[in-house]
Order: structure tokens, then C-alpha cells, then sequence
């Protein structure tokens, strides 16, 4: 482990080098599995944070309070502590600029990770700038979180739309807004997916991830509103939106 | 993909391994077809989680990353989203990883030239 | 060999949860919903038990006469082969015995072994005898209220003397064999008894 960087109170991305990584692709997840002195095992899945075209490995982990691997890793572990991962996997849920777009991205929680991945590498492979190759594979990030201060990335999200006219990102805040917050403030339901989706005819390509119930109701909303459902791609993270 | 679009309204999420209220619980246990491809890429080489398998209960051809996946503990059982049908199943021993895949009449990975 | 990850604790026992728990167990205040598919809803008008011999006999109740039929209050420690344990946890429901005698006078003979058919498919095999003796119920009340459905309910099978998979939820059938048939985990791996405290997890554990 390299470094820990807090990104909300309850979440931090770790920071890895994996000597011999074989690379990996926006989306994909690795398996953290912790050893006890006793020989005592337990193993959770955690989706890759960091484009390929980073050195090292990100892994974002939201700390859960009953959890057993969570309160490790983003608590106890210290630079220079081994973790033992098994990946990268999943060929799935992937995107990259090869795939075309446009890409949505709608996220809940902690499902904002692997989005994020994807995000990150568009920026990194799409040339600099408002570039022909990014006004071709433009993306919009529909992005549910309780509050202003539990929105992971926050900032970055915020400069990555500021210089790239060909990014959209867009907040929903569902039980607290700050004051003289404009945007949304409720769910994600079918109007605002109307409103912020492109229509189905444009055949985006769209990713969705967070907890289950969100992540259902989304896709099926779109497969209603028309879209393709094998252009629809979806990871649940189970009831609390990450793992534990 | 199912179509069953959730009510609104307050929802308290469940915390992990804690009992909930809510009558759905053990339906949000369900997660992809990829929390299957880290076991699956133990028992063979390839990541299956690219992989079509036909279901053997109705038919229809998926991927298995986009089966619906129940993993929680003891193994993971992957149903077919069309049918509910359990398409394989797996677990994992200290010396073994076991695989059903009985709920499949096929499936087909793609290999590199 | 996996690396030791420093600083890992795991879940610990206090002292006197200790010698509570069996093996490798770790006690839990929660009660963790384990699933191996969608939670089968079965409308109690719908719902009914059946005990069925190896001969085809069987013996049949609907949920209001199984009501009728005389109940135990069990409290105990439940043990899941996932490692946690759940102390004290209180149950009601109709015994094995009271069952296998009020079959037994309609001509259901016992086998030695039994297979726990439920909804949803899920499946698994007990020796009668684990069964027998005030050792097995089919339990519809959890903790003074009807059990929920995550939780197994109308009525799941309750062993608890063996690992917690074997008290299969949603069960509607007692299905007799002459022989020990491995059930839905049994057949993937895990031990064909499951006793906790010789921690018979997985199929080849002494």
C-alpha cells in the first residue's frame, strides 16, 4: 500500500503498487482477501477507481459501520502493509473509448467508483482539450448521493466538467441540499431520468451502479423509456451500496 | 431485464448482516454476474464472467456477468434474469471450488486468436 | 500461502461467548439473511406441510391445521457455517415427534433418512433421528412474532443442534429415504451431518 486518500468522512481511496499488474479496464473489480494471524480469512469485492493509464491501483472504499474488511482498510492499513488482491475482473461491466459512447453514467453512493474509473480514462485517452474526439463520444454522469459532503470525487467531478464542455455531470441530493442548492434534490425517477438521459434513439451506452434497489429501478426505467437492454449494463453492490 | 419499477417513498436501507424491517430484504442481496467472476476465474483460466451460457430452464442465452447473482456466505448461486431459474452454482472449500452448472446447456467463452 | 495482513483482527469473542460458541464461531447480535435465491412468498391459504414415506403414503396438513396441532417454545443457540453464531434465540413451533406421530397413525412409516423439500427449490438431508427426540421442529414463530420470509418464513425446518443450513427455510416437505441423500449445499461441497462443535463444515472434515 502507498497511500490513503480521504475523499468523504466516510471514504478513502487506497492507494496500491502491484508489481506485475497486467492491466485492467474502467469497470473491472479486484477481490481484497485479509489473512489473520490465526489463519482466519474473509475476502470482498472492490471496484478498480483508477483508469488503466494510471501506475498505481485506487481502490475507493466506503467504511461501513457493522463492517469486518471496510474499518481495515480504510483505518488500519499503513503504507507499506501487503494486501493480497486477485484480479482485475469482470469483462462485463466495461467501457473504453474503443466502445464509443455516448456514455451514460448513473451512480448511487459508492457506485460512483467504477464510473469514476471510466470518467478518468476518457479523460486520459480522449486528447486534450474540446477535442473532435471528444464532442463524438460525449458522456453525462447522473450522480445520487445524501448529501453535498457524502459526494465522492466532488471536486474532481467538478473540474473534469469545468474544462470539458463534452461532460456533464449531474447531482441529485436526496435528504439534505445545501442552501441555495438549485439542482435536484429527490430520487432518481423517471423524469429525471427523461430530463437528464439522452433520448434512445442516440443509443448511448450506459453503465449503472450503486445498491440494488436503486440500481433496478434505473434500468428498468430505461429499458421503458426505450433504451436497449444490452446497452443498459448494471452492478449491484447488495443493500448498503458498497462492501463491507 | 426485469421491469418492476420501485415504489418512492422512505426506504431504510439495511445495514450490512443486520435484520431489516422491510419485506424485500433478502431481495437486495442480489448482485452480478461479476461477483461470480472472481470464483469462476479460480476454476479456469479464462474471466467467464464474457461468457454466454444458455439457461437450461428457458432457454435464453446471457452473459454471465448478467445473470443475477446471490452471493452471501456459503457460495453463490447464479439465476437466469429471464426465468429465475438457477443457471450454475458454486462454492468454495478450503481445498476445493465446487461448480453446478447443470442450469446451463452451454457455454461458449470467446478466446483470443 | 496468503500473506498475513497486518493489523487484521477478524471478528473476537468476549470470554463468555466463548465457551458459547463452537469452533471458528464468532457470536453475532444481529440475525444475517443468508439467500440462495428471491425470497418465495407463499400465502398462508396456499401454504401446507406434508410428511411423505419412501411407500408414497403421506400425511398432509394446511396451515390451519397445523396451527391446531400442539407447539414447543424452543429457545437456543444458532450456529452458521459461515462463522457466525446467534445466542438465545426464541422460537415456536410443532415438533418433529408430535408430526412423525400423527403421520404414523395414517400409515406413514419413518426412514431413516430425510430429505427437506422447500420453496424455491433449496433442499437439504437429515439423519431422522437428528429430527427425533426434541431435537427438530417446524418453527412459524421468531422471537413472539410470525417468522418473517426473509427469514424463512410461513415455517422453516429448526435443528439447531447442527450448522443453521440445515434448518432449510420455506420447507413444505419431509420427504422419507431409505438412503443419505446430499441436498442442495451438501452436494456442493459441504458436510453431509454439519455438527458444529466437531466443526463439520465441508464435505472430508473429520
Amino acid at each position: 500500500m502507498v497511500e490513503v486518500i480521504p475523499e468523504t468522512s466516510r471514504t478513502r481511496t487506497v492507494i496500491l503498487d502491484v508489481p506485475d499488474w497486467p492491466g485492467h479496464r474502467a469497470g473491472q473489480h479486484v477481490d481484497v482477501r485479509l489473512t489473520a494471524d490465526d489463519g482466519y480469512q474473509t475476502e470482498r469485492s472492490y471496484s478498480i477507481a483508477s483508469p488503466p493509464e494510471d501506475r498505481h491501483l485506487a481502490l475507493t472504499v466506503e467504511r461501513l459501520e457493522e463492517g469486518e474488511v471496510s474499518p481495515y482498510l480504510t483505518e488500519e492499513l499503513r503504507a507499506g502493509d501487503q494486501l493480497e488482491i486477485r484480479g482485475p475482473i469482470g469483462g462485463y461491466f466495461v467501457w473504453d473509448v474503443a466502445i464509443g459512447g455516448p456514455l451514460l453514467l448513473v451512480g448511487g453512493g459508492s457506485g460512483i467508483v467504477p464510473l469514476m474509473a471510466m470518467l478518468r480514462h476518457r479523460d486520459a485517452a480522449l486528447g486534450a482539450g474540446n477535442s473532435m474526439a471528444r464532442h463524438q463520444i460525449p458522456a453525462r454522469l447522473l450522480y445520487s448521493s445524501r448529501r453535498w459532503d457524502d459526494i465522492i470525487y466532488r471536486d474532481e467531478l467538478t473540474q473534469l466538467a469545468n474544462k470539458d464542455k463534452t461532460l456533464e455531470v449531474v447531482h441529485t441530493l436526496t435528504r439534505d441540499q445545501p442552501q441555495g442548492w438549485s439542482g435536484f434534490r429527490r430520487r432518481i425517477d423517471r423524469m429525471m431520468l427523461a430530463e437528464v438521459a439522452w433520448p434512445a434513439t442516440e443509443k448511448p451506452r450506459v453503465f449503472v451502479c450503486g445498491p440494488t434497489p436503486l440500481v433496478e429501478s434505473v434500468a428498468a426505467t430505461l429499458v421503458d423509456l426505450g433504451h436497449q437492454p444490452g446497452l443498459v449494463k448494471t452492478e449491484r453492490f447488495g443493500p448498503t451500496g458498497g462492501t463491507a | 431485464m426485469k421491469s418492476a419499477p420501485r415504489k418512492k417513498g422512505s426506504r431504510r436501507v439495511p445495514k450490512e448482516d443486520s435484520h431489516a424491517a422491510g419485506e424485500k430484504f433478502a431481495d437486495v442481496l442480489r448482485v452480478d454476474g461479476n461477483a461470480a467472476g472472481g470464483m469462476l476465474g479460480e476454476l479456469f483460466a479464462l474471466d467467464l464472467t464474457g461468457a454466454r451460457a444458455k439457461c437450461a430452464g428457458c432457454g435464453a442465452t446471457e452473459m454471465v456477468g448478467a445473470l443475477v447473482v446471490y452471493a452471501h456466505g456459503m457460495g453463490m448461486v447464479a439465476r437466469c434474469p429471464h426465468c429465475e431459474g438457477v443457471v450454475m452454482r458454486m462454492s468454495r472449500t478450503p481445498t476445493h471450488v465446487w461448480l453446478d452448472a447443470r442450469g446451463a446447456t452451454s457455454i461458449a467463452v470467446s478466446v483470443p486468436r | 500461502m496468503s500473506p498475513i495482513s497486518r493489523g487484521f483482527r477478524g471478528r473476537r469473542p468476549t470470554s463468555e461467548a466463548a465457551t458459547r460458541l463452537p469452533p471458528g464461531q464468532y457470536e453475532t447480535r444481529d440475525f444475517p439473511v443468508l439467500s440462495a435465491g428471491p425470497t418465495p412468498r407463499t400465502a398462508l391459504d396456499k401454504w401446507d406441510f406434508t410428511l411423505k414415506s419412501t411407500t408414497g403414503k403421506s400425511a398432509r396438513w394446511t396451515w390451519d391445521e397445523f396451527q391446531k396441532l400442539p407447539r414447543d417454545k424452543i429457545t437456543t443457540d444458532i450456529h452458521c457455517v459461515t462463522k457466525w453464531s446467534k445466542f438465545g434465540t426464541s422460537w415456536e413451533g410443532v415438533s418433529i415427534d408430535t408430526l412423525l406421530s400423527a403421520a404414523g397413525a395414517q400409515g406413514v412409516q419413518p426412514s431413516p433418512y430425510v430429505m427437506a423439500k422447500c420453496d424455491g427449490g433449496y433442499t437439504t438431508n437429515v439423519p431422522l433421528a437428528d429430527l427425533m427426540g426434541g431435537k427438530g421442529w417446524v418453527a412459524f414463530i421468531y422471537d413472539g412474532a410470525p417468522l418473517h420470509a426473509e427469514h424463512g418464513g410461513p415455517a422453516r425446518l429448526l435443528v439447531p443442534h447442527l450448522y443453521f443450513w440445515k434448518s432449510a427455510k420455506w420447507v413444505r416437505e419431509l420427504v422419507m429415504m431409505e438412503e443419505n441423500v446430499p441436498g442442495f449445499w451438501e452436494a456442493l461441497g459441504y458436510h453431509i451431518y454439519g455438527d458444529p462443535w466437531r466443526e463439520q463444515r465441508y464435505a472430508g472434515d473429520e
